[in-house]
């Protein structure tokens, strides 16, 4: 009874968070330029419209240009401070890690804002480099906390033991610590990637009207009428944080870089 | 000359003492153990002697050499961490010859050397396997045969059998017992359990919850010759009684005169004692048979484990416990009348 | 190895980049925000240095006021609904072994990912007349014919907890997965029904950590700004989209600063607000 009740629930939560997925995969493969589910005939042109057309090429290519290099900026700020504070622990650095959860924990209108009147300030309102620089900084959060599991997830007695082995703190860095923490450099790089492909709002105030992300141009298009080309984008951004995740899931612990305890812990 | 001694040292974490006063010398080649209960700083002293901590007061040399400011990776030892500390990252070849990589050693003489180590400690033909794919007892081995790689100057464990179970645990002891046999390599072994530090050890170093060496010696000497009460109670089982030193050769314990063999220097007629005896020493006689070394009372439990007999003797103020082999089982029931006697050359006097 | 002091310019290189570059693009765009509160707005021009109150001073318009209370009951709402129904299933998913673990996290991941504008259009399509539910209920002979239920505030409500739903999960996760499973066992065995043991013991324990999850999901969809716009009408526009109207299409920056600012402290102090209440019931009910 209360099994069957329980899988009742889960069945309810599948359909709600998968309802809009299938009703918009419909959506983009009808055949005819409107929307219609379930679809009339069935054809992938609004999928080659959207790598074809420069219309849609461009902001693709915004978007990742801005995706790749956002995460590799917050990676390189989260990489050293997570090493800094697990390995120093002083309270000045706690400080700074706090800093860098701020961003995700406020309401992004608020800090999206705040990057807005600087970039402004300083002159680079409009150009990509401050869409760049504010992505990294926005979900410089997402690094920062895989990163400091990582290596918390690092035994003391394991760096010792290098030591007393004859390793200096280079080469313990260089073969054990770096080793040891790439798996959660890889995940926090992909939730950065991932998340600033699909963030709106601050690459809206930061530099909207002249850099448009993919999302900027869905709801740019939006306003102009539904095409099942949008249909397509969101199927592609769908595939692609699932591909992304599955693999985290599948080479990675997932569980564990949420927030779960070891397995072996069970 | 001494392979190690350890000179006035004293570790404090801030304000907590952690090793006070320490002085002690090793030989060359043998089996030494730090025992004693946890909290005694037995594993910050082994730290103290691998470089992984520093030390507040005090010097340690090696070879007549002063190391105590060496950093760990360049003193050129092995060590076996309590949690084994394997990487979890590589392989049981890369494990095991790390030590030879950092050095600059070439691969096919680190093949060929993690080949050897693997056959040293009985794991032919593991080579490959991944660390997360092992079994206890094998992390154990392989644990080991990485400490053993560079063929360390001294050979550092800290209590790395105490997650094993009983059985694999005994086998392990006389293993590497054997093991630093053949190799003769100098051996500083932490554990918190005095039956390990008994069977394994040329020499116990016992530590005590003051945080300083209590005494010094062979597993022989320390059990038969305790150098106070603390030492007596800790290793194996002792009959403590506290008794008045009367005269020369002599203690009274509850009105009975208790003829020793010998009296401490520094101990004087009047001065409190107490008189530690091995239950293994003392005879149990049926029925109530006063005499000189004799305690008559009643027996108030058998404990039978097969192997041992053991005789729990209520003498009023205080308690005997005896032992005796199956064979020579004392022909008492619970709730006889029986006597103990006291060897006078069993009978150790401490300073209380 | 222990925590030791950072020794020499390379270890502190460490801590001086992230550093700087938080405190730059962070600590800097912040702090410009709060002056910019201050400043005088230029008609034209975007606006000019200044000490002035009168931006907080404009923000007592009934139109802010309301566009607030809303924005906040909002929230509130869809943080409620959000807890409510992902509690039992977060529960349920870490009860489930590790490797249905994983597809379930690979699956809320997804969708967490998923854009707003996404989202919105979406559930725009769902609930639309064309290619939406109804249209398939009117297949099944449900309905006699298809209507459109967006935009409109359920629509937006729905819109705000699918966007919500995943995160709320993620942040339930952790506490629910380390939840040991001897609990809710021993409550069994002392007689109590699933569903008993459930509200007993399972929410009992972890109170704080459902409070910690109503906060953070309850700033999340303070932070939607285009879902109100996709799925509510106008009049359902929160002071996300209200702020960067100001901003952008008003180019009244002071005046969004200043709503940013007061924003943030309204909910900050909601958010302690429910941390204080969260802890005082605690011992009446322990």
């Amino acid at each position: 009874m209360t099994r069957s009740l329980r899988n009742l629930y889960l069945t309810a939560v599948v359909c709600f968070l998968s309802g809009p997925l299938i009703v918009v995969t419909g959506v983009s493969l009808n055949a005819r330029k409107r929307l219609f589910f379930p679809p009339d005939g069935f054809s992938l042109r609004w999928y080659i419209e959207l790598l074809s057309e420069k219309a849609w090429l461009v902001p693709v290519r915004n978007s990742l240009t801005i995706a790749s290099l956002s995460a590799l900026i917050a990676l390189s700020i989260a990489l050293p401070l997570a090493y800094f504070l697990w390995r120093h622990r002083v309270f000045y650095a706690r400080m700074l890690f706090a800093l860098g959860l701020s961003p995700f924990i406020l309401p992004p209108v608020i800090t999206a804002l705040g990057f807005l009147s600087f970039w402004v300030m300083i002159g680079f309102y409009g150009k990509m480099a401050a869409t760049i620089i504010s992505h990294a900084i926005f979900f410089v959060t997402l690094p920062l906390v895989t990163l400091s599991l990582g290596f918390e997830s690092i035994d003391t007695e394991i760096v010792e033991a290098a030591e007393t082995m004859g390793a200096d703190a280079r080469m313990v860095f260089r073969s054990v610590i770096f080793p040891m923490v790439r798996p959660y450099m890889v995940s926090g790089y992909a939730f950065a990637f991932v998340l600033s492909l699909n963030e709106y709002i601050v690459a809206y105030m930061v530099a909207g009207f002249t850099v448009e992300t993919l999302p900027i141009k869905i709801f740019n298009s939006l306003r102009y009428g539904y095409t099942p080309v949008m249909a397509a984008v969101a199927v592609v951004f769908v595939l692609l944080a699932a591909l992304i995740f599955g693999l985290i899931g599948r080479f990675g612990d997932l569980p564990k870089l949420l927030g779960a305890m070891n397995p072996e812990d069970r | 000359m001494p392979a190690l001694t350890l000179e006035n040292i004293e570790k404090r974490f801030g304000k907590v003492v952690a090793v006070r006063d320490v002085n002690i010398h090793l030989p060359d080649g043998r089996f030494v153990c730090f025992l004693g209960p946890s909290g005694c700083g037995k594993t910050t002293l082994l730290r103290l002697v691998a470089g992984l901590e520093n030390p507040t007061r005090g010097r340690i040399l090696l070879d007549g050499a002063d190391i105590t400011h060496t950093p760990a990776h360049r003193r050129n030892f092995g060590m076996v961490f309590q949690s084994l500390a394997l990487f979890p990252h590589l392989s049981v070849a890369e494990n095991i010859t790390y030590s030879l990589k950092v050095r600059k050693v070439d691969r096919r003489e680190r093949l060929r050397r993690a080949g050897e180590l693997l056959e040293l400690v009985q794991l032919p033909g593991l080579m490959d396997r991944h660390v997360g794919q092992l079994s206890g007892g094998q992390r154990q081995r392989v644990a080991i045969a990485r400490a053993l790689a560079i063929e360390p100057r001294l050979f550092l464990l800290d209590e790395p059998l105490s997650a094993l179970d009983a059985k694999l645990r005994e086998d392990m002891q006389l293993e590497l017992r054997m093991l630093q046999q053949r190799l003769q390599i100098t051996t500083i072994l932490v554990t918190h359990d005095q039956r390990e530090a008994m069977t394994m050890s040329d020499l116990v170093v016992v530590m005590g919850p003051d945080n300083r060496v209590h005494q010094m010696g062979t597993p022989l000497e320390i059990y038969r010759r305790p150098a106070d009460t603390f030492v007596a109670d800790f290793i194996g089982t002792s009959n403590l009684l506290e008794g008045v030193c009367s005269e020369a050769g002599e203690v009274t314990v509850a009105a009975t005169r208790l003829a020793v063999t010998e009296v401490p220097g520094g101990i004087s007629p009047g001065d409190a004692v107490t008189v530690s005896v091995r239950p293994e020493s003392i005879h149990v006689l049926p029925g109530r048979e006063p005499g000189p070394n004799r305690f008559c009372g009643r027996v108030s439990f058998i404990r039978d484990v097969g192997s041992s007999v053991e005789i729990f003797l209520d003498c009023g103020d205080f308690q005997i416990i005896s032992m005796s082999t199956p064979k020579g089982r004392p022909q008492v029931a619970q709730g006889d009348e029986a006597t103990a006697e006291l060897p006078a050359d069993a009978c150790v006097v401490l300073k209380r | 190895m222990k925590a030791q002091r950072p020794r020499g310019i390379g270890a502190y290189l460490a801590f001086f980049y992230p550093a700087l570059m938080l405190g730059f693009f962070f600590v800097i765009p912040f702090a410009t925000m709060v002056a910019v509160s201050f400043f005088h707005r230029q008609p034209g021009a975007f606006y000019i240095p200044a000490f002035e109150l009168d931006n907080y001073r404009a923000l007592a318009t009934p139109l802010f006021s309301r566009v607030l209370v809303f924005s906040l009951l909002l929230g509130a709402l869809c943080a409620a609904l959000c807890v409510a129904a992902g509690l039992p299933f977060t529960y349920f998913i870490t009860r489930l072994k590790r490797r249905f673990q994983v597809v379930w996290l690979v699956f809320l991941l997804a969708v967490l990912s998923l854009s707003e504008v996404i989202i919105g259009f979406s559930w725009s399509l769902l609930l639309s007349r064309t290619a939406g539910i109804s249209n398939l209920l009117v297949r099944l002979g449900l309905m006699d014919h298809a209507v459109s239920w967006s935009p409109g505030l359920a629509a937006l409500v729905l819109g705000l907890c699918y966007l919500a739903f995943p995160y709320t999960v993620l942040v339930l996760y952790p506490p629910l997965s380390r939840l040991d499973p001897a609990l809710p066992e021993a409550a069994r065995t002392l007689g109590a029904s699933p569903l008993r043991t459930f509200f007993t013991v399972v929410v009992g324990t972890l109170r704080d950590a459902i409070v910690a999850a109503f906060i953070m999901v309850f700033v999340f969809t303070l932070g939607a700004y285009l879902l109100p716009q996709i799925l509510g009408r106008p009049h359902h526009w929160t002071l996300s989209v209200l702020i960067t109207d100001q901003a952008i299409y008003q180019s009244n920056m002071p005046q969004a600063a200043a709503m940013a600012i007061f924003f943030m402290g309204v909910s900050l102090a909601l958010v302690g607000l429910t941390m204080v209440l969260g802890k005082r019931r605690r011992p009446a009910n322990d």
